[in-house]
């Protein structure tokens, strides 16, 4: 076992898009930078396209954090891609608000084609910060 | 290594379920076929693939499990157009690399089997499974097993699609007009398809334009350049722009808009020659000239070299100070010219955008510290210019020559360590050239062991049959350069001579300097194209898909790739040059099929899906008296924008349905252990 002090066991779900993000998440295994195995990755077009009940839906099933691989301003789909997908998580942290969960549990960020360290990098911090959240 | 097993019997319980989804579960998948990968090793040395196989082998819908050595290869395509058909599987699922990969590939054989090919699902369990986790074998292999069960959700409510089809701009950008671009360009407008090829230099040729003879036909790089340029004229669908650059870029494949800066040469296309070349000597601006390695000056006005081409000279306007003097001389010049904004729609784009030599650190084997310490680009320019029979260099005649082999390449505690490929071939035949035009040229060979491949070895031969001295080091002594009573000494504990101290008094050193990837990037950053650990353009698959990008309808070629001698260069220009008009071709395109639909028994027209479509795609309409959003499905695109705003849950996307992704979700959750070893 390894990934050092990070606990394997806090289980996240990234919506990962299939032209922008998902390139550069393989281009992390390729590249070997390793994180915690408990990371899932289900395959969108496109980052805005992430209804907010499958990020409820993911909390429900026992996720404990979903994170959106947004596609930024390198979206195929239209230079409005940013927005929406905040909007979107915006709206879903309200929710979570309301439901008395922790809205910190579902993270954004840009991660582009050829993000495979920022993305290791973030996965890694997100997987920190919800154990911390455990502890 | 083969194993598998039938699970005929579905014995796992059924949930309690409405009549609504009893009737969807009657359509769900019930023959599916798993196929498990071992990728050699690459997926089976932290993937324990047998353990894979047994924890899916009684999931729900599940009919036949089976590992394999290869799923790629020819032979276990085969068996599995034989199970689909014998068996009656109704869908499949591989377990292996990323879906770049061989999405295709395993799409092709259900296919092939007369099963729709959207009855296919790919699960990758290498790329962010077996690599990205290797540190971790048994997380790797829960991991595994929860995305194939995710998969198997995927396939069992999968439906029978087809693809739709979309315009696509018959036309194909070519980035980088050296060799390769060239080649790619000619082949392209030979095709027939509209070739945009946009050179960043004022010229074109690259870095073959500053070699001269070439091994091993001895024609020299400018006659190739020549050759390949004026081929590339004579297609009138080839559109040259030189001193351009793209600047932004849009759309995806089949359609990319791409925006190209040109910036003025500042001459008049039609000029009168003669002032142009008193232009070029009145100017008084001399800056180092690049072309040459910094071993010559150039004016502000410049040529690289009598009969360059386009032969038009341009202005540096960077280092132009606007004196006038060329003015005086030359009505061609022009300061009035602005750079030009072009947009261009293409279906494909071609990089071919090259290498830079490798730039030794100041120090390192004396270069930058020593007077007489040289880089190989700059050896190849300095016998270029010696005329007579002496070989000189800063006025002193040159005798010894010490060339120290895998500067920049090869490195044990630096980041390159790739194998540049072209440098030992190079240096030999330009130390093979000195000797033969020069008096009194003894060559030494500080070396790590020679790669003269193929063809190239009868060189290596000649060297040694000439005379030449080939000395030989491990990559943890590398030879030593040092100044001992104003002297360049090179060292060596030869490994040939039984670890024997040799060394040798050098009138120039040679580095033998190697590949790296351009150092402006702009391009590969724009187009946002992935790099490998080599910081080069990395293609998806060196064997399988070797010139394709991950970024769809973006192709590589030439040295921006990897390090490639010409005959390299050229081969992948071909190939990438097919592969782009393959994608132009018949002007359509294959899109998945993933499109929103929108339920009429749930939408009550809000127009919200309208105000997030990009593309216009939903209208009103009037369904069984009330107002409802269609979908036009020759619009809609399948971003899926729409699916988050819809207040009544009314759009579901193709393939991405609630259904399937709450399934997909559930299984990535199951809690179940690992089956026990055997």
């Amino acid at each position: 076992m390894n990934s050092g002090k990070v606990n394997n066991s806090v289980k996240i779900l990234v919506f990962s898009t299939e032209k922008i993000s998902d390139p550069a998440i393989d281009m992390a295994g390729l590249l070997k930078l390793h994180y915690p195995p408990t990371v899932y990755t289900i395959t969108v077009p496109c980052s805005s396209a992430v209804k907010p009940r499958w990020i409820m839906h993911a909390f429900e099933q026992g996720f404990d954090g979903v994170f959106i691989a947004a596609d930024g301003t390198d979206c195929p789909y239209g230079e409005s891609c940013t927005e929406k997908t905040g909007k979107l998580v915006q709206e879903t942290q309200d929710k979570m608000k309301e439901l008395g969960m922790e809205p910190a549990r579902l993270k954004m960020a840009a991660i582009c084609s050829i993000c495979s360290e920022p993305f290791v990098k973030h996965v890694k911090s997100f997987v920190e910060t919800l154990n911390a959240k455990e502890s | 290594m083969k194993q598998a097993r039938s699970n005929k019997s579905d014995t796992k319980q059924q949930a309690k379920t409405s009549p609504s989804e009893e009737r969807l579960k009657e359509a769900y998948k019930k023959r599916i076929g798993v196929y498990v990968c071992h990728c050699g090793g690459n997926i089976s040395d932290y993937v324990d693939v047998e353990k894979v196989r047994q924890a899916v082998e009684n999931e729900e819908g599940v009919f036949l499990t089976k590992t394999t050595m290869f799923a790629c290869a020819d032979s276990n395509q085969k068996e599995m157009v034989e199970d689909i058909a014998a068996q009656k599987l109704d869908g499949v699922v591989v377990a292996s690399c990323s879906p770049k990969l061989h999405l295709l590939t395993f799409r092709a054989v259900t296919e092939r089997a007369g099963l729709n090919k959207y009855n296919y699902v790919h699960a990758n369990i290498r790329e962010q499974v077996s690599w990205a986790h290797s540190d971790n074998k048994k997380g790797a292999t829960e991991k595994a097993i929860k995305i194939v069960r995710s998969a198997i959700a995927k396939v069992r409510r999968s439906e029978a699609l087809e693809p739709i089809k979309v315009e696509a701009a018959q036309a194909v950008a070519v980035i980088g007009a050296g060799v390769a671009g060239m080649k790619a360009a000619v082949k392209l407008a030979k095709s027939g398809v509209q070739v945009y090829l946009i050179e960043r230099e004022f010229f074109v040729g690259g870095r073959v334009a500053q070699w001269d003879n070439l091994c091993v036909t001895d024609e020299t790089g400018k006659e190739l350049v020549t050759r390949l340029y004026d081929d590339v004229m004579s297609h009138k669908n080839v559109t040259l722009f030189t001193g351009a650059e793209v600047v932004e870029k849009s759309g995806s494949v089949g359609n990319f808009s791409l925006k190209v800066k040109v910036t003025p040469r500042y001459i008049r296309m039609q000029c009168n020659k003669g002032e142009l070349q008193k232009a070029i000597d009145a100017c008084p601006v001399e800056v180092p000239d690049k072309f040459n390695f910094n071993i010559t000056k150039r004016k502000a006005i410049f040529h690289n070299y009598p009969s360059e081409y386009p032969q038009l000279p341009a202005i540096d306007i960077e280092n132009c100070t606007r004196c006038g003097e060329c003015e005086k001389v030359c009505s061609s010049i022009d300061f009035s010219q602005k750079p030009e904004y072009l947009n261009i729609k293409v279906g494909s784009i071609l990089l071919a955008t090259g290498f830079d030599p490798y730039e030794p650190q100041k120090g390192e084997f004396g270069y930058g510290e020593i007077d007489n310490v040289v880089t190989l680009p700059q050896f190849k320019r300095i016998v270029h210019y010696c005329s007579g029979d002496k070989l000189q260099f800063k006025g002193r005649d040159i005798h010894n020559i010490a060339y120290i082999y895998c500067v920049g390449s090869r490195q044990v505690n630096g980041e390159n360590k790739y194998c540049s490929r072209y440098c030992c071939t190079s240096n030999i035949y330009t130390a093979i050239d000195a000797k033969k035009r020069f008096k009194d040229i003894n060559n030494f060979h500080f070396n790590r062991g020679i790669r003269t491949y193929g063809k190239q070895e009868v060189l290596y031969d000649e060297s040694s049959r000439m005379g030449d001295i080939y000395l030989q080091s491990f990559e943890d002594s590398p030879p030593k350069v040092e100044v001992i009573d104003g002297k360049t000494v090179v060292s060596i504990n030869d490994i040939l001579t039984q670890d024997k101290k040799l060394e040798v008094e050098a009138d120039l050193v040679v580095l033998v300097t190697g590949m790296v990837p351009r150092k402006d990037n702009s391009i590969g950053s724009l187009l946002k194209v992935p790099k490998g650990r080599d910081k080069f353009f990395n293609e998806i698959h060196m064997k399988l898909r070797p010139v394709e990008t991950v970024i769809d309808g973006i192709t590589i070629a030439g040295a921006g790739q990897g390090p490639k001698n010409i005959v390299e260069s050229m081969t992948s220009a071909l190939a990438a040059a097919t592969k782009s008009y393959t994608i132009v071709a018949s002007g359509e395109l294959a899109l998945e099929p993933t499109i929103a639909k929108v339920s009429a028994d749930d939408c009550e027209w809000c127009g919200k899906c309208d105000d997030a479509c990009p593309y216009d795609a939903f209208t009103p309409k009037e369904i069984n008296g009330k107002t409802v959003a269609v979908v036009n499905k020759s619009v809609c695109k399948g971003c899926g924008m729409c699916l988050p705003v819809c207040p009544s849950n009314a759009i579901q996307l193709t393939g991405l349905s609630d259904n399937e992704v709450e399934s997909m979700i559930d299984a990535l959750v199951e809690r179940s252990p690992l089956p026990a070893s055997p």
